[in-house]
């Protein structure tokens, strides 16, 4: 019986089957570029037909099929072009009806997809764009759209990261364990940039973009289901639950950001929070602690809190220090300095910073302007604080942000100069 | 990131422009053509406009209910913005290099303009959670 779906059910379904058809139209054709175009153009005759005619009972070889005929005539029609017969051609297996892949199913298909689509060969915006498209079964023109790019520019963007992989000469199978061991970071870190590309702009402005952030976590949990004893792919999964969690309490009324300290907690997603905490409880019984699992766990225990001034900052500060030596990074530091504040005092903050100020990767940041901004109006010192807010707002390349770090300074300044002036951050 | 990339060519050069032969001026546009389709085949093109000639331009203010007053071009105002070009691109230093090539862009006798180019980056960061 064929059913009628609403275009949002249809879209769901299309987007699950994605690489599971498209894995069983790369292991037959053997060419993942011009299968991968083949599936994209299945799914786009799906979209138009799905909603009219209905679900065909099986959709799966229903994809397999248009994408299977549309990769047939393309190879016949460049044999006839060049009228002679290729080795695909004398290749019957080719040839063979379609019913017989449309039951060739391999549960490794999404893992394949996925590690291919990172690629070292391929900058992150391609790995993102590939992921997006061979993985999540997004139509090009709505990765162009989420990226705000011209559609031209993004299929140009996936033809090209297709044509790197191609000339790797990647084959699409499974990894040998060792090598995906070593490659699952690269992975872990694509699905880590759409989710926070979702994240980051979840701004008014850019309501009508796909919700990368949704698609992200959609993503990680089949990575998840693929890899269950894998504690990082969990405590990735963990850490874009507990952090979307804040989501809506996150911007005002007005689009305007609002810090972790003043949000409204009860805003707060507690499905997610539950969940979150639990797979992160879960991988760090596991064992090996990567860098995921302990985000996860910094971003626990800010969820736990009930309000701002209960937060376990000690408990933050030591999962900070064991990140420090698991994953050293600037940005680390950084926010280890602020955790190290919290606990022992701004002075200290501000002396964990100026390690930071030799280091070419974040000495022009605007982040380390506005942690010290921070850690100085802490201090009490509010002209040095106005000073590091503005020098911040104008390095930073966020609107909001920039809003709300003028704001900041505009504060301080109208406070100090008489209690009667003083008023809450404006809004633009 | 988004770099917007402006030629800013001099008031001078804008009349100097009309004294440029047909093969120079085809060839100019050719250039700026083949590179905008190059950036597209890259995936880092996003836009580009190149702009009408300054003479027609007019500077808009509101007036009192908002009634728009216009004026002239400021006579004393030394270069003007030719066209624009947006590009999304994984560094600073890819920013330039585009910037570079269009700034060589051939101009009479099929020589290298070196116009000057202005990069800057577009707002288009993202806004990281906050302490």
């Amino acid at each position: 019986m064929k059913e009628t779906l609403p275009d949002a059910e249809t879209e769901r379904l299309l987007r699950e089957l994605a690489p599971q058809v498209l894995g069983a139209v790369v292991r037959r054709f053997r060419d993942f570029a011009a299968a991968e175009d083949a599936v994209q153009e299945a799914m786009l005759a799906a979209f138009t037909q799905w909603p009219h005619e209905g679900v065909p009972d099986n959709p799966r070889g229903w994809l397999i099929r248009v994408a299977s005929r549309r990769l047939t005539d393309q190879i016949r029609s460049e044999i006839a072009r060049r009228e002679r017969e290729t080795a695909v051609a004398r290749d019957a297996e080719t040839f063979a009806p379609v019913h017989d892949i449309e039951y060739d199913m391999d549960p490794n298909d999404t893992l394949i997809l996925l590690f291919m689509c990172s690629h070292p060969a391929l900058s992150s915006s391609s790995a993102i764009a590939l992921t997006l498209r061979a993985v999540g079964g997004l139509t090009t023109a709505e990765i162009a759209k989420a990226f705000l790019v011209p559609e031209a520019t993004m299929a140009q963007r996936i033809s090209r990261a297709k044509q790197s992989i191609k000339d790797s000469g990647a084959p699409f199978c499974l990894l040998p364990l060792e090598e995906r061991a070593e490659r699952l970071p690269a992975v872990l870190h694509v699905l880590y940039l759409i989710f926070n590309e979702g994240y980051a702009s979840s701004m008014g402005a850019h309501l009508q973009r796909l919700d990368l952030t949704r698609e992200a976590i959609r993503l990680t949990r089949s990575a998840k289901a693929l890899l269950p004893d894998d504690a990082e792919v969990a405590g990735l999964l963990s850490l874009m639950l507990l952090t979307d969690a804040r989501r809506a309490a996150r911007t005002g009324p007005d689009e305007e950001l609002i810090p972790l300290d003043k949000q409204d907690r009860t805003l707060w997603d507690r499905a997610e929070i539950e969940e979150g905490i639990e797979l992160m409880t879960d991988a760090l019984s596991k064992g090996s602690v990567g860098m995921y699992q302990l985000q996860a766990a910094i971003a626990a225990v800010h969820d736990e809190a009930a309000r701002a001034e209960d937060t376990d900052w000690p408990q933050i500060l030591a999962l900070y220090e064991s990140l420090k030596r698991v994953s050293p990074s600037p940005m680390v530091t950084l926010n280890h300095a602020i955790a190290a504040a919290m606990v022992d005092g701004p002075s200290k903050g501000l002396e964990l910073l100026k390690t930071l100020d030799v280091d070419s990767r974040l000495a022009e940041h605007h982040r380390l302007d506005a942690v010290r901004a921070h850690l100085l109006e802490m201090l009490g010192d509010h002209v040095s604080a106005v000073k590091h807010y503005r020098t911040a707002a104008g390095r930073t390349t966020s609107i909001p942000e920039r809003n709300y770090l003028i704001a900041q300074a505009a504060r301080l300044e109208e406070g100090s100069r008489g209690p009667d002036e003083k008023t809450n951050v404006p809004s633009s | 990131m988004k770099y917007i990339l402006m030629m800013n060519i001099p008031k001078a050069g804008y009349g100097a422009f009309g004294a440029w032969t047909q093969k120079d001026i085809v060839a100019n546009l050719a250039f700026v053509k083949g590179m905008n389709k190059t950036l597209s085949e890259s995936g880092e093109f996003v836009a580009a406009e190149g702009l009408a000639l300054p003479d027609q331009a007019r500077v808009v203010r509101a007036g009192k209910d908002g009634v728009p007053i216009t004026d002239g071009v400021f006579p004393e105002a030394k270069e003007f913005l030719a066209g624009y070009l947006i590009v999304d691109v994984e560094s600073t230093e890819r920013a330039y290099k585009i910037a570079a090539i269009w700034s060589a862009a051939p101009g009479p006798g099929a020589l290298p303009l070196n116009m000057p180019i202005e990069v800057r980056q577009v707002m288009s960061g993202k806004a990281d959670e906050l302490p």
